[in-house]
This record gives C-alpha cells, structure tokens and sequence, in this order.
C-alpha cells in the first residue's frame, strides 16, 4: 500500500483530502490526514465578529463535516518532518512514512516576536482578530467604548488575508457612525507599506476610500515594540503613536513544526517553487498555501486556486510525469467596505488588481475595484459557499488561472 | 529607463534610480549612490550592501527582518546606517532591484 500524508486539515489539507480520495484507488493508496485541532474555523469570518455581525458560532464546524469517507484522520500534534527519511513524526511518537506529503500547516499570528505585544493590555486594550479569542474580546470591548484613540497596525509582511485591516478599518468607521459616535473615535491605519495596499490601482482606490472616511493612513511605520505604560507603539525609526485600543496584526509565521524541520525560511515558510508548488528541496513534497514562500497573498481563494495545481501536479509526480501545471498565483479578495457595500479585486503574480466585471466580461454581477453593494452580497454568500462547494473539492463557476477577460488595463 | 553616469561609469537606471544591470555595480558607483542619499557609507555599511547582493543573487525574498537576523546589524542598526526607507535605500545604493513588498 502506497501512503499520502496531508499535514493541516484547514482549508487546502481539507480541499486535497477530498480531491484526492476521488481519484485515487482504495486498494492502492492510502490517505492519512494530521492536524491537532477538530475544529474547522472559517476564518473569513472573523473580521465580523467585533461588530456583533457574527458569533463563535457563526464560524466554527467539526473538521470531520468535511473531510471524506476513507481517509485515515489523526487529531494529533506533529513533531517534525523528516524529509530524507520520508517519515512524519507525530507527537506521543507516532512515526507516519510516506510516499508523498503536502504540506498545508499555514499560518499563524505570532505576537511573541513584538516586545511589549502579548503583555498586561493583552486582550484587554489590545486585540487581534485572527483568532476567535481576540475577535470576542474585541466584541465585549466595543460594548462598552465609548470612544478615544483606535489604531489599526500591521507588524510585518507578509501576513495572512493582506485587505483585512484594510475591512476592519472601514468596517470600525461604518460602526461606530451607526452607533452615533464616530465624531468621538479617531482611527488611524498604520502600515510598513508605503501606502494603502501593495498594487498601485488597489492601493490609490484604497486609499481613496481610506479619505472618504476620514481614517487617517500612517505609512512607511515599522513596528519595533508596544509601551504599554504609555500607550503607544513605536518603530525602528522611533516614531510613536499613541492609542487607547490597538488593533494588531502581528507578525505571521509559519507552524513550529516547519522549524523543527529544518525546512523553514527566516519567517518558518517553506521554499516552494512558485509554479510547480513543489518544495525547492525535495521532490515528493508539495506545499499548499500559506504555509510556502510563493510571492502572493496569504489567502483561502489562493489556497483553493493553488489546490488544483498541486493536485494535477501531485497525480503527476505519482505517475512519474513531468508537472505541467503552473501556479499563476491567483487571488481573488472581496473587501467589505461597510454600509453594505464591498469591492473586489483579482490578481495574479504578473498582473495587479483591474478595474472591471467578474466573472462575467461586461456582465459581472461583480464590480473589480468598485464600491457596490452587489459585492458585499457576494461575501455574505461565500460563507455558504465555502461550507457547501469550496472545502468539498467541488467544480466552482470560477477558473483557477486569472483571466484578463472583464478587466480594463 | 535612462542612462547615468556614476563614477566615471554610465550605467543604465530605473525611472527611480535602481540600477538596471547589478553586474554593473562596484564599490565606488555605491558611493556615488550612497551620496545621492545623503549617506556617507563605511565599512558597517559596505558588510550589508555586499551581504544583500550575495541574497539578491541567491534568489532570496529580501526583508528588513532578514537583515536585521543576518549577524551584520540589527533592525535598529540597519535604520541608523539607512535612515528611512533601510531597505529601498540599501537595496538601491548596493545596485539591486527595488524590493518588492508582497502582501
């Protein structure tokens, strides 16, 4: 019996898992998936919950909802790959040899790396909100703010879902002038970017809308440590700026376990070949998502989009075929924009957000780099998506390689 | 694109100064580089030009926090030697590519 190891049971482990089990033979193949966790979060979602759109349980299900009959699932730690030996170790010892492994362990925030970040404030009048924790903390917090200084920063690049801030941003405005406070809560956004978002047209659109409502952008600010005496957060370069909540992105790393391994870069990602999604090291490793270092967006469309590469791929490399499938890093991002409007943009390696239709030419019903309230409808409807199609491994009306058809350079 | 001449040398530039060709560099167009910019360079700033031009060279995907683990300086050392923009600066006065901030 030949073995595939699937390290993660998120969204790109779950989406293999069931890719995989169609078409590979029962008798011949053996699927073993590994994560720690039984619970599968839809994370998209977070970013609703400090406004009281969604609850804890608005974005939780059991893993086991969604990943297929006749694959073998271990919710246990794991301890390190050993890539010369083929073999994962799990933690309590367990040894699982393998003929291919994909590795999809993603990441995670990691706000040890900051000084001052995870200290007395914690939780308290500093949040995330890429974890349920911190988004439900934040919740109980905006009950009872009555208004001051928010700050929303990001500690470093890359960082998973890179137009999150940017949401919660507008998402902070459309709420606090609902409440009838807004002329009370000053928000700054505060980047390492020398702007809105990385791509000229998303960036000055962004940017833009960032003006519109009065959220002022502080750029080019590289966050070195948090005072929590004070109250402020400083750069390298010994800027301060002061808030009474911060909202932060910390520093994303990759899973522990890719250090252990001895196959991480300086932030614990994994070399990975940008087209192919094959590790740079070793050839029956494939790496899915935001656990590699390919140079686009740490984000779930990326993770579904690249699932078919490394799934052909992967079929590819088990019939000793050369891998003619190519990544063109693809991603597609909605952005709630608040007031019940959204934007989307779509983008690859080579080409940055357009405005445009999608994903009909001229038809949409979504508009590229336009605020309407037809693109919010799309991502209240995706969470039903995600759940029903997406995770499934099912055929989505939308190709995995960008198409120029709709936009206008 | 345009040509420069640095050093007694016309190399090619971006429409923001970035060398087109970083064979084309050495030590003297750096700093007439560096000039440009206001820095002065020594040889604390000479370890990290070099530095980032053997990862230029390797493939590497270049950060601020790559260099400030490079045993060569830390963060804060690396924005004293650069002040502002350490990265864009470092990576245009040592003749590579703009870094790309991919998000």
């Amino acid at each position: 019996m030949k073995k595939i190891v699937i390290l993660g049971a998120g969204t790109g482990g779950t989406i293999m898992a069931n890719k995989l089990r169609k078409v590979l033979s029962r008798s011949e193949w053996d699927i073993t998936v590994v994560d720690k966790d039984k619970t599968h979060y839809y994370q998209p979602g977070f970013l609703f919950i400090p406004f009281g759109i969604y609850n804890r349980n608005d974005v939780i299900k059991p893993k086991s909802d969604f990943l297929p009959p006749g694959v073998n699932v271990l919710y246990t730690g794991i301890d390190r790959i050993e890539p010369n030996d083929q073999q994962v170790l799990l933690e309590g010892g367990q040894v699982l040899p393998y003929d291919f492994l994909v590795v999809a362990t993603g990441t995670n925030i990691n706000p040890d790396e900051t000084p001052g970040l995870k200290d007395q404030l914690w939780h308290k009048e500093i949040f995330d909100f890429y974890t349920v924790d911190g988004a439900v903390a934040l919740r109980e917090f905006f009950r009872d703010w009555e208004g001051g200084r928010l700050v929303v920063n990001i500690a470093e690049l890359p960082f998973k879902c890179p137009v999150a801030p940017l949401e919660f941003s507008f998402l902070a405005d459309a709420y606090f002038s609902e409440l009838g406070i807004r002329d009370k809560v000053d928000i700054s956004f505060v980047t390492p970017l020398p702007g809105a978002f990385t791509k000229p047209k998303a960036s000055q659109m962004l940017g833009e809308l960032l003006e519109e409502k009065n959220i002022r952008v502080i750029p080019d600010f590289y966050l070195e440590s948090v005072d929590n005496e004070k109250k402020v957060i400083r750069s390298y370069d010994e800027q301060e700026v002061p808030f009474d909540v911060l909202t932060i992105v910390p520093v994303n790393t990759g899973d522990p376990m890719v250090e252990r391994s001895g196959m991480g870069d300086d932030l614990n990602f994994i070399p990975t070949d940008k087209y192919t999604l094959q590790s740079k090291h070793h050839e029956n490793i494939f790496v899915l998502g935001d656990a590699s270092d390919i140079p686009t967006s740490k984000a779930g469309s990326v993770v579904h989009f690249a699932s078919e590469v490394v799934y052909e791929n992967l079929v590819s490399a088990i019939e000793n075929r050369p891998l003619k499938a190519q990544f063109d890093g693809h991603s597609n991002c909605y952005i709630e924009t608040g007031h019940g409007k959204g934007s989307i943009i779509d983008f690859n390696y080579d080409t940055e957000p357009l405005p445009g239709t999608f994903p009909l030419p001229g038809v949409g019903p979504f508009g590229l780099l336009q605020n309407t309230k037809m693109n919010h409808y799309g991502k209240v409807l995706f969470r039903w998506i995600y759940w029903h199609i997406l995770l499934k491994g099912k055929e989505m009306p939308i190709e995995s390689q960008m198409t120029m058809a709709g936009k206008k350079s | 694109m345009s040509q420069k001449t640095l050093a007694g040398k016309t190399v090619e530039v971006t429409d923001e100064g970035y060398l087109q060709d970083h064979n084309q560099w050495n030590e003297d167009i750096a700093k007439a580089l560096a000039e440009e910019e206001g820095i002065e360079l020594g040889e604390d700033h000479f370890k990290i030009l070099h530095y980032l031009r053997e990862k230029y060279e390797e493939g590497a995907n270049l950060t601020i926090r790559k260099v400030g683990k490079s045993g060569f300086t830390d963060i804060k050392g690396f924005y004293k030697l650069f002040p502002g923009g350490p990265l864009k600066k470092a990576s245009k006065i040592a003749g590579i590519p703009k870094p790309t901030s991919c998000v």
